[in-house]
């Protein structure tokens, strides 16, 4: 194994040293990292003669964190540039001919790729990161305690391992480094959007919230790399030399997968349906145990968070929301507002938004919707426990006509989603990225259209026309 | 050694090798000839376990390209079409880096390092960054790159391009060494007189398929028909009642020579020989007509592109 990773680190080592010794690469990275503190140094001062005017001391006490993650960003965009010519770079100049052609295998070039990738803007954002440190300590600027430290450390680390990740599987898949270079924007844009949410919870002081984003980060990162990994062919490197968006081939090819030879509906969802619905079958099995860990979470946030506020509550309190579930519309009224297609159509949406979240999540996203919306339920009796009202019949009435059906619909939209994300960082050889894309898009459709969208309008109808009387008669009696 | 069966690559709708079968024995060197885009290329990427074959398959060093690429590419030293070298490192650095690509030790690479860039005539420009070098010396630097780990088999893609003609020569006195000492040897080359040197055997591709094959005589006889000689007198012969022995056709005559097409000669030149010295003709000069590679080629390719017109 040690002669293994020797390999790795050799590949990386070259790299390092051919980028050092690149004046175009190194100068912008050094004068950037080094320039950037101080200018940060500069507004931060402005900013503390600003703020003690109005004794606005929850910004100041946040101001040195926050400044210490956009400097640890910054670099990390600068230096980006050495992880999306990686592979495309070498394409370009024809150097990857005979990197391929060495006894190296894919894993020792990519991950020795990716370690000069991370390493070089990790190193110009901790530099960054420590020459601000000092030059705010020097204006003797209150210093973040040791846990916000190590988070800061984390959330770099975690922006950065994202960023590269997703760079080099860009710099696999690019035919030019300009191409790649444009391509960078879908990296550096969401990331900054991400990194604004983290700013909001860094003012806020919401701790928890921001381990979560690292853990996330971290999980997107990972499974990128996987993806990167699994979709490296040496033959793709090798044969694109141009890309060409080819929409008659897209469609061909997405069709095909879509009918799989089907003549007739009937065969479609005997045959085809059938086998796209066997292949998720493990991930169904998942989002089963999901939707219980789901059910408990709810159940068990609202007891933990509020149930103490319902207990604390005063009587008159308790007489209000009492006053205003009576102000609340009549179930008659909703019941003639809320129709079958406006349900059809909110259902579906929430299964198309887990399904997109999903993919451009490998999944993750698309889980945690998923989690969020199942979590409701155990959320919701839990609450009306607390409320002194029986949850069960008021479910079996309320819920479990049209739950039967919209449920394993939505379980079924979203066991669809983690297999694709599944499938995404899994090898498969003999296909290109873009293949292996246009087919699992193909199996989403084919289970959507022919499994989630009946299931849906089934359960809407029971929703609008259905459950709303048993519910009357249940809350009546 | 180097066997192919059927050896196929198809990229989506287009067939760019179809239905190679190759057979390299060590000691031998195989020319692949063909005009650019035939899929010479291909061929030998598929040979270096970098492209998978669509049908066929392919044996390498004694290992399956498919099943065992990273052996395959263990065992194969490569010269690519774009020498593909690192500009900002010096040649020392270079080689050391390959050299621990292939996990030679320390003291074998210093060695195998300094005796290529020596035999090259890089060793005074070895600490020189290659973005200095000329374009010969990059070919050269990138061929002392495809021998540094001394493989059994080497995959030449245009091996003297660029080079002056005193460097081309070194680099095929290595490539005719190399071959002595029982190396597997393929080249791709557009410079016909140097395959005429040193290939054993030709292959001919076109449109990824293999045309002809065999060795320079074979193709030779198998394009052009049996080898012409001219044989000239000092003085003016009368042929009458001279008759040509079996297998040997008489072409042209004029007082002073004569143009013979010869089926088999190593047996009907003595003959015809003994024959004219009996009739005291006065021969000043036998020789065989100059056929070059080159017509075997431009022939071949001139008939395939005919076919494809008439299909």
């Amino acid at each position: 194994m040690f002669s293994k990773l020797k390999l790795v680190w050799l590949v990386a080592g070259r790299e390092l040293r051919d980028q050092f010794r690149d004046w175009r690469v190194l100068a912008p990275m050094v004068i950037l990292t080094l320039c950037f503190p101080f200018l940060m140094n500069e507004f931060a001062k402005q900013t503390v003669d600003f703020l003690n005017q109005y004794n606005a001391n929850l910004i100041l006490e946040r101001l040195v964190p926050f400044s210490i993650m956009i400097i640890g960003f910054f670099p990390i965009t600068v230096s980006l540039i050495v992880a999306l010519e990686s592979f495309v770079g070498e394409k370009e100049r024809g150097t990857i001919e005979p990197m391929l052609s060495a006894p190296l295998d894919d894993w020792q070039l990519y991950f020795g790729k990716l370690l000069v990738g991370v390493a070089t803007p990790l190193l110009a954002s901790y530099l960054s990161i420590g020459l601000y440190l000092y030059l705010a300590s020097k204006q003797q600027l209150q210093m973040p305690p040791a846990p916000v430290m190590i988070q800061l450390f984390f959330l770099t680390t975690a922006h950065a391992l994202l960023m590269v990740s997703a760079a080099i599987v860009i710099s696999v898949q690019s035919t030019s480094v300009k191409a790649a270079n444009l391509l960078a924007s879908f990296i550096v844009i969401p990331v900054a959007i991400l990194m604004q949410g983290e700013a909001v919870m860094l003012f806020w002081g919401n701790e928890q919230v921001l381990w979560l984003a690292v853990a996330g980060v971290m999980i997107i990162a990972l499974l990128l790399i996987r993806v990167g990994l699994a979709h490296f062919q040496r033959e793709y490197l090798l044969g694109r030399e141009i890309d060409v968006i080819n929409l008659r081939w897209i469609w061909l090819t997405f069709w095909a997968s879509f009918l799989d030879g089907a003549g007739s509906l009937g065969s479609w969802y005997r045959n085809v349906l059938g086998t796209a619905f066997r292949r998720i079958l493990p991930a169904m099995f998942f989002m089963v145990v999901i939707a219980g860990v789901s059910v408990w979470m709810g159940y068990d946030w609202i007891n933990q968070n509020v149930a103490e506020t319902i207990a604390k509550a005063s009587p008159g309190d308790l007489e209000k929301v009492k006053e205003r579930v009576g102000d609340l519309p009549d179930l008659a009224e909703i019941r003639n507002s809320i129709s079958a297609p406006f349900l059809f159509l909110n259902n579906t949406r929430a299964v198309a938004v887990i399904f997109l979240a999903g993919l451009f999540s490998f999944s993750v996203l698309g889980i945690l919707l998923y989690m969020v919306n199942i979590s409701l339920i155990g959320g919701i009796y839990a609450l009306l426990q607390l409320l002194g009202i029986k949850p069960l019949p008021i479910f079996l009435a309320g819920v479990a006509p049209h739950g039967v059906f919209e449920i394993p619909a939505l379980m079924i939209g979203s066991a669809v989603v983690l297999y694709i994300g599944a499938a995404l960082v899994t090898p498969q050889t003999g296909k290109s990225m873009g293949e292996v894309i246009i087919e699992l898009l193909a199996d989403w459709a084919k289970i959507f259209v022919g499994l989630v969208v009946p299931l849906l309008a089934v359960a809407a109808l029971i929703e609008a026309y259905i459950t709303p009387g048993i519910l009357l008669k249940v809350i009546g009696n | 050694m180097i066997e192919t069966q059927d050896l196929s690559k198809q990229f989506h709708d287009f067939m760019a090798v179809d239905g190679v079968n190759l057979s390299v024995q060590p000691g031998q060197i195989l020319a692949l000839l063909g005009q650019n885009g035939a899929g010479k290329t291909t061929t030998v990427r598929m040979l270096t376990a970098l492209l998978h074959p669509s049908r066929g398959w392919a044996r390498v060093a004694g290992y399956d390209v498919v099943k065992n690429g990273h052996d395959v590419r263990a065992s194969v030293g490569v010269l690519t079409e774009q020498h593909g070298l690192y500009m900002r490192m010096t040649a020392i650095e270079y080689l050391d880096y390959f050299g621990q690509v292939y996990s030679l030790s320390p003291s074998a690479r210093k060695a195998r390092s300094n005796n290529l860039l020596e035999y090259f005539g890089l060793a005074e420009a070895a600490r020189r960054r290659i973005g200095e070098y000329s374009k010969g010396m990059r070919q050269k630097l990138a061929l002392a790159r495809a021998m540094i780990h001394d493989p059994g088999v080497l995959l030449l893609d245009e091996p003297t391009s660029a080079m002056d003609p005193e460097s081309a020569r070194l680099v095929r006195d290595e490539i005719a060494r190399l071959k002595s000492t029982s190396r597997t040897i393929v080249i791709c080359s557009h410079n016909l007189t140097e395959v005429e040197v040193l290939a054993d055997k030709i292959a001919i591709i076109y449109r990824g398929r293999v045309l002809l094959q065999g060795t320079l005589d074979e193709l030779k006889s198998q394009v052009l028909g049996a080898p012409e000689y001219e044989v000239k007198f000092s003085e003016a012969w009368d042929s009458a009642g001279f008759e040509m022995p079996d297998g040997v056709d008489l072409l042209s005559q004029t007082p002073t020579s004569l143009k013979v097409r010869v089926k088999r000669p190593e047996e009907s030149n003595p003959q015809i020989l003994n024959m004219l010295s009996s009739k005291s003709a006065s021969v000043m000069a036998f020789q065989e007509e100059a056929r070059t590679l080159e017509q075997v080629y431009l022939k071949v390719m001139t008939e395939a592109r005919g076919q494809e017109h008439v299909q």
